[in-house]
């Protein structure tokens, strides 16, 4: 870069001098070299060498690196973070749980603590070398010496700096000379190498510097903007797949239906459901005034009830069935004026409803209670109704429903 | 090098050397003598030369050629991959790890000789590394980034590889760091970043040198871009050894872990055939066997054709057929034990299982492992073999298609006989499973030709290093 052909007028201060330069052509006299400089006292200066002299650390006196303890300090920290993360995702922020194993489980989360430990290690010791070398340099005041070009072939060089306190023109060439180099030569300070990018260089990054900025300012504005279309999807999945669902037109068929209605008279098996007493609640017509059958009268089933009451009738009528649920506490509460109380269960004309009637409110709802048909099963709703009769026996019960061994103490 | 020549013979021959560079020279320059007129200029010519030539041989071409022929074959599989799903591959329940697994398997492992090479010999001191440590390192990135194909295709939807990452999402979702295969993800591209460092380090002095000899603007802006201003001192270079020494020392215990991690996979599983707790050592003697054999594959045919015979010298060939001896006696001592502790373990399944690798429908691809990776690579105990150009590549070529066979062997017939009759299958591939996995090799070859050509294929600051010249003998 420095050949660059332009003429010395454009070199307007005059030149500095950067340093003294000698050439040797073996690793050994370079050691014999540099141990001279060392004694007399320089310390702004350097060797330079194709690859590393072996015994030239001690000639030249560098002391040693601190990389290994930036390394060893990296080392730690990506160790510790990757257990640290690893502890809190898998415990803090998603606990998980595989097969009822503790979510905190060390020896499993030392292989990813040992990979990121290296990577830490690895990415810093390399970083650190080029920082602590100065690397990247564009461009050194030797770069314009074509004798120096062969540093990195097979030649051995000695920098001194002018700006070393002991620097001496005359006196620094005279110890260089003494040190039989096979060249010795005066370096000047760069001038001539352009201290600023080239134009087109500086455009080009400019122009990609900015293109590059596009796809995170549109990820940023599709964050905090509203939009009515459906997101853009790159890559669709299975998003649209070739099939008619239920509700869709279909050109197929002649009604345009894709869902397809059953044959008239088709029963599927188990649906027939002719027995109106169990699933209607009717016994000729009129409501039953005793359990079907199929309900076992049992202690089992009144727990069943029990179960199925507290899930879906305690929330407005309350566990004892008086009404005073918790969804009733809470609309009163909010003061909500349009709000029906739910029924006491206990009042005297439920006392008296046919069973038939009381399975028959559960199931199609009454007033503004929905039906529960679909989310209770027909037996539970049956037994939900024995229950029932048990709650409401709890208030007004006659002395004559308690067995005849029992009375002596309540009387 | 031909002629090492007397120290004082050194004289004269002032100009710089990228002048004398500048002269326009063929391939066929690269068969002669180097230009210099002492040992480390003849190095520097004879590894600079192939990069400055401004035509390779044609051979290079019809490598080149063919190498690209198959990397299309892989672009055009993968782009049905992703159109069709992986339903192309012949995967299919009980095999649902068929080749791709397999693939993987065989590309980490290859990679695993060049860090052998570039960090553990550097740690024991084995100074004739420095001939093939810089083409190695270059085969472990080229043969890590085929092994990352296969993952990434296998995963269903390659688009999003990146699930695996633990990147905050709107799921608020991580990544199971406790599954084997996560810790694959970590491995496998710790690996690769740590080994592109270390390249990458180890090229900057060589950089250096074919900036400082480029005859062209161009060459001189874009090698000395990629040299970051590397002027060779002294106290860089004692910054750099320090570095370069960290480094060695990181990637020894990382290499073991790689393989040791690709081999949790399956010793982590209960399948009968993976769960043995041999599998980590005996995954790693494995690597660095079909690695090396693959270093040498690539090497002899590249020392003759880029004239670096003086370089890459006979006797350093010896000794990576030595190591192959070693580990291939390894890798047949683990088949041993393997068939032992399916006795030893009294498991009716684990016997079955050893007995069905020798004798089932899969017997085929046992004896084909056997014979490549125990028996052929004992005639390397032969000085005449192991000094043999021709024995080397047929036996090297074998060792490769034993240990594809080796992983094929563990994956396919395990899974094809588990522990239910009623979940037996057997594995048949389609012709994209050809396709796929012969186009990673056109990804490989395609990448290392191009190495060849526009790297230094050999690390001339280690060589000049270790040359005795640099210690005044």
């Amino acid at each position: 870069m420095s050949d660059s052909g332009e003429t010395p007028a454009v070199v307007k201060e005059p030149e500095q001098v950067h340093g003294l330069l000698a050439e040797y052509t073996t690793p050994q006299e370079l050691i014999e070299a540099a141990r001279r400089v060392r004694d007399a006292g320089y310390s702004r200066w350097d060797t330079f060498s194709p690859f590393p002299v072996h015994g030239i650390d001690p000639a030249m006196g560098i002391r040693r690196t601190r990389l290994p303890w930036i390394v060893f300090c990296a080392g730690l920290t990506g160790g510790s973070l990757a257990l640290f993360f690893q502890w809190w995702t898998s415990t803090v922020d998603y606990p998980w749980i595989v097969s009822g194993k503790p979510f905190w489980s060390v020896p499993a989360n030392i292989p990813i603590t040992f990979e990121v430990t290296v990577l830490f290690s690895a990415l810093t010791c390399f970083f650190s070398m080029l920082l602590l070398n100065k690397l990247p340099l564009p461009s050194h005041p030797l770069d314009r010496h074509r004798r120096f070009a062969r540093s990195t072939d097979d030649r051995f060089f000695v920098l001194i700096q002018a700006s070393d306190p002991k620097f001496d023109r005359r006196e620094t060439a005279r110890l260089l000379d003494s040190t039989s180099p096979r060249h010795v030569e005066t370096v000047m300070e760069d001038n001539v190498t352009p201290a600023r990018m080239p134009r087109g260089i500086v455009f080009a990054l400019l122009i990609v510097g900015s293109a590059a900025t596009v796809p995170f300012a549109l990820a940023v504005l599709g964050r905090y903007s509203t939009s009515e279309q459906p997101r853009v999807h790159i890559v669709p999945d299975m998003d649209s797949q070739e099939k008619f669902k239920a509700q869709r037109k279909n050109p197929f068929f002649a009604d345009g239906r894709s869902m397809r209605a059953d044959v008239t008279g088709t029963v599927a098996h188990g649906e027939l459901r002719d027995d109106d007493h169990f699933y209607v609640g009717k016994v000729n017509g009129a409501f039953a005034k005793t359990f079907p059958e199929q309900v076992e009268i049992s202690l089992h089933t009144m727990e069943r009830g029990r179960e199925k009451f507290g899930i879906y009738c305690s929330p407005c009528h309350g566990a004892d069935g008086a009404g005073q649920g918790m969804v009733h506490q809470r609309a009163r509460a909010l003061l909500q004026g349009t709000w029906v109380p739910p029924t006491d269960l206990h009042q005297e004309n439920l006392l008296y409803k046919p069973v038939g009637e009381l399975f028959d409110n559960i199931s199609r709802g009454i007033r503004n209670m929905p039906p529960y048909a679909r989310q209770i099963d027909t037996a539970d709703r049956w037994a939900v109704v024995l229950y029932l009769r048990a709650l409401q026996r709890s208030r007004s019960a006659k002395l004559e429903d308690v067995p005849e061994s029992e009375r002596g103490g309540l009387k | 090098m031909a002629a090492v020549g007397d120290l004082k013979e050194w004289q004269g021959g002032d100009a710089p050397s990228h002048e004398r560079a500048a002269e326009p020279k063929d391939a066929r320059s690269w068969q002669t003598e180097p230009a210099g007129d002492n040992p480390f200029a003849q190095i520097t010519d004879v590894v600079v030369r192939i990069v400055e030539t401004p035509k390779p041989p044609r051979a290079w071409y019809i490598a080149l050629a063919i190498s690209l022929s198959w990397l299309s074959l892989f672009a055009m599989s993968v782009g049905l991959l992703v159109w069709n799903g992986i339903g192309i591959w012949g995967n299919m329940n009980p095999i649902g790890w068929a080749w791709d697994i397999v693939n993987f398997v065989f590309w980490v492992g290859i990679g695993h000789a060049g860090t052998l090479i570039s960090a553990i010999l550097f740690l024991l001191r084995q100074n004739w590394r420095t001939a093939i440590n810089r083409a190695a390192e270059a085969m472990t990135i080229f043969a890590v980034i085929c092994a990352l194909m296969f993952p990434a295709l296998h995963i269903g939807r390659p688009w999003l590889p990146y699930w695996m990452l633990p990147i905050p999402n709107q799921m608020d979702m991580w990544p199971q760091f406790r599954s084997p295969l996560d810790w694959d993800v970590f491995a496998v591209s710790t690996y690769f970043t740590v080994s592109l460092t270390f390249w990458f380090m180890g090229l900057i002095p060589d950089f250096a040198t074919i900036r400082d000899r480029a005859p062209t603007n161009t060459r001189r802006f874009v090698y000395g871009l990629l040299a970051m201003g590397w002027r060779g001192s002294s106290r860089q270079w004692h910054r750099y050894e320090r570095a370069y020494l960290i480094l060695a020392a990181l990637s020894t215990p990382l290499v073991l872990s790689v393989h040791s991690v690709v081999s949790f996979d399956f010793a982590t599983a209960q399948l009968p055939g993976w769960h043995a707790t041999i599998f980590p050592p005996y995954f790693v003697a494995g690597a660095i066997f079909s690695g090396f054999a693959m270093v040498a594959t690539l090497l002899i045919p590249a020392r003759e054709f880029f004239g670096l015979k003086s370089i890459i010298e006979l006797r350093h060939l010896e000794l990576m057929m030595k190591i192959i001896l070693a580990t291939g006696t390894m890798v047949g001592y683990a088949y041993a034990m393997e068939f032992f502790i399916a006795w030893y373990s009294a498991s009716p399944y684990e016997q079955f299982t050893f007995i069905n690798r020798a004798f089932g429908p899969y017997a085929w691809a046992y004896w084909a492992m056997v014979s490549c990776n125990v028996i052929f690579p004992q005639l390397f105990w032969f000085k005449k073999v192991r000094t043999n150009l021709g024995a080397m590549m047929v036996i090297c070529v074998l060792v490769n298609v034993g240990m594809w066979f080796e992983r094929f062997v563990i994956i396919a017939t395990s899974l094809a006989r588990d522990f239910l009759p009623g979940a037996w299958g057997y594995f048949v591939p389609t012709i994209f499973d050809f396709t796929t996995f012969l186009g990673t090799f056109g990804l490989f070859f395609t990448l290392f030709l191009l190495f060849c050509r526009y790297l230094p294929m050999v690390a001339t600051a280690e060589v000049k290093a270790i040359h005795p010249a640099a210690h005044g003998h």
